[in-house]
């Protein structure tokens, strides 16, 4: 009974991804026959996206921002969690709840003022306007300090003895020993990055800075009915999303019970 | 020399916090006071411009129709959706405690579309719950339901919404359950058994009230993001932004027609101080409740 009813859930689950697959192979004709199987295989729609569309560059844009972004956020969370959780200096409750405390702020009260930032400084439109708001993240330095709070003070002692410096001893002592956090905090950061919509929609104006997300939206706007197109593109966003899914399916839902019962 | 030791340590300290704290100040604390400080002003590309009209916006926030549709809307997404992911979240994690084998790759399959971009989700669903060739209402016809208008309707848009969302957010609440539940000893179960406690009665008294700060953290979680509710109800409705009459219309959406669409930022910065205010409020709830639940 329990099984028969996961099947069909599976089935609800992922129904949208099979028919999104078969869609986009099927030529344009077909598609209203909702028939389940294409009667003819074609591979011209993805042709036509990949070719005749920006989704390339989009790919590449989203590749870029999501890898630069997480390896900012890797490092500078992970400095900052060690800091607040292992190094004595005044004034370190205040900082962390300052930090923390950002975490209330909803984006969409923050976006308004970056854009009047960006739009003054001439940031919109560019790499940097995509990227600066997430370079370091309030919910990545708790996180990470929650880790390096847990570890045992003799390690950071010897080190301190065999001569390290405080870099060096952050670099290679700590670091080593929180690398599942990392691997959670990195995972999510390059997803969330990836599928990120309100921000990069905002900063972007021109097609070419247009990222993933944000391409496809346009795109299929400007498509119109193409749900042939629609659905190449969307397949081929979402492919990716499910590579990494796959190979990290246990730090991911590691993560997710880190941010769930930790958090 | 131990003074000069923790002073040498102070310092390496603010060495390494000088570029984050930076950041913070800069684009999180500092803009969040922009935002309360424009939604005193009458927005203008030149700052020379920008007049002071003090409580205006929020004056204006109190009848303002389509502001009260969108918070009326927020609070139907969340009033269907918190329940409906919490209620089907748990069910479907304990059927996965039951079952005997398979349950890494159900657990996988449900989790799939928490990753997946929303956009794209947007975009199949709002494919297969087309009135005329959607795969939906094929499938309702075999069951013998008339064609339904789902997105197109007034009044089935927002249930409609909800439901995408409810599905992309499954896995989350799934495995959030999952670990909720691995983290309650089974010796609770046992000595409820030979006290004579079966079926219901151990998920009344044992598995309840043992879960509850992944309950209350779940419904914090997924109230707030419903209140941010934004990709979805864009991308579901394309064409019609907001819905049909606006059915579909949220606060985070409003916010972007009005500051970017019409670019009345000063009163779209009056909106975001009523959005935070409601996310702190909900947030200094959640403390409050877990805390009683510790100190119990």
């Amino acid at each position: 009974m329990a099984l028969f009813l996961l099947l069909m859930g599976s089935g609800v689950m992922a129904l949208p991804f099979v028919w999104m697959v078969l869609t986009s192979v099927k030529p344009f004709p077909e598609i209203f026959e909702l028939r389940l199987l294409p009667r003819e295989l074609t591979w011209e729609n993805y042709r036509i996206v990949l070719e005749e569309t920006g989704f390339l560059r989009w790919f590449g844009n989203s590749l870029l921002v999501a890898t630069l972004t997480t390896l900012s956020v890797l490092f500078f969370d992970s400095l900052t969690g060690y800091t607040l959780a292992r190094m004595r200096f005044p004034g370190k409750q205040v900082i962390f709840v300052l930090i923390l405390s950002t975490l209330m702020v909803p984006t969409e009260m923050l976006v308004i003022p970056w854009y009047v930032m960006s739009a003054e400084r001439g940031w919109i439109n560019t790499y940097w306007g995509l990227l600066f708001p997430g370079l370091i993240t309030a919910f990545g330095v708790f996180l990470m300090r929650q880790f390096f709070e847990t570890l045992p003070q003799d390690l950071f002692d010897a080190g301190r003895i065999d001569g390290l410096s405080e870099f060096g001893i952050f670099w290679r002592i700590g670091l080593p020993l929180v690398r599942p956090a990392l691997a959670a905090l990195g995972i999510f950061t390059f997803l969330g990055n990836w599928n990120a919509f309100l921000w990069p929609l905002i900063v972007v104006q021109t097609p070419e800075m247009r990222t993933l997300p944000v391409g496809i939206a346009l795109f299929s706007g400007e498509a119109g009915t193409a749900w042939n197109l629609i659905m190449a593109a969307s397949s081929l966003a979402v492919l990716p999303v499910l590579l990494v899914f796959f190979f990290f399916q246990r730090q991911i839902i590691e993560g997710v019970v880190l941010t769930g019962l930790k958090g | 020399m131990r003074l000069r030791l923790s002073q040498r340590e102070a310092l390496w300290a603010f060495a390494f916090l000088v570029i984050p704290l930076a950041f913070f100040l800069y684009f999180r604390i500092l803009p969040a006071f922009q935002a309360l400080w424009l939604s005193f002003y009458q927005w203008h590309t030149d700052p020379s411009q920008r007049n002071f009209v003090g409580l205006e916006h929020y004056a204006r926030l109190l009848d303002d129709p389509l502001l009260q549709r969108a918070l009326w809307n927020t609070l139907l997404y969340t009033l269907l959706g918190v329940p409906a992911q919490i209620g089907l979240g748990l069910s479907l994690a304990l059927l996965l405690r039951a079952v005997p084998w398979g349950r890494e790759l159900f657990r996988a399959i449900y989790f799939a579309p928490y990753i997946t971009p929303a956009v794209a989700v947007a975009w199949v669903w709002s494919w297969m719950l087309s009135p005329h060739f959607g795969l939906v209402n094929e499938l309702l016809s075999l069951l013998g339901i008339p064609p339904q208008p789902f997105l197109q309707s007034p009044a089935q848009a927002l249930p409609t919404v909800t439901g995408v969302v409810v599905w992309q957010n499954l896995g989350f609440q799934i495995v959030l359950f999952l670990a909720g539940l691995e983290s309650i000893p089974r010796q609770y179960y046992e000595a409820a058994r030979i006290d004579g406690a079966e079926g219901f009665q151990l998920f009344r008294y044992i598995t309840w009230p043992l879960l509850n700060p992944v309950l209350v953290f779940s419904v914090v979680i997924g109230t707030i993001g419903y209140l941010q509710l934004f990709t979805q109800v864009v991308n579901l409705n394309f064409t019609d932004q907001g819905g049909p009459l606006n059915s579909t219309l949220t606060l985070a959406l409003y916010i972007y027609q009005l500051a970017f669409l019409r670019f009345q930022l000063g009163y779209a910065a009056a909106v975001t101080v009523l959005l935070f205010a409601i996310i702190l409020f909900i947030t200094l709830l959640q403390l409050k409740i877990l805390t009683r639940r510790v100190e119990l």
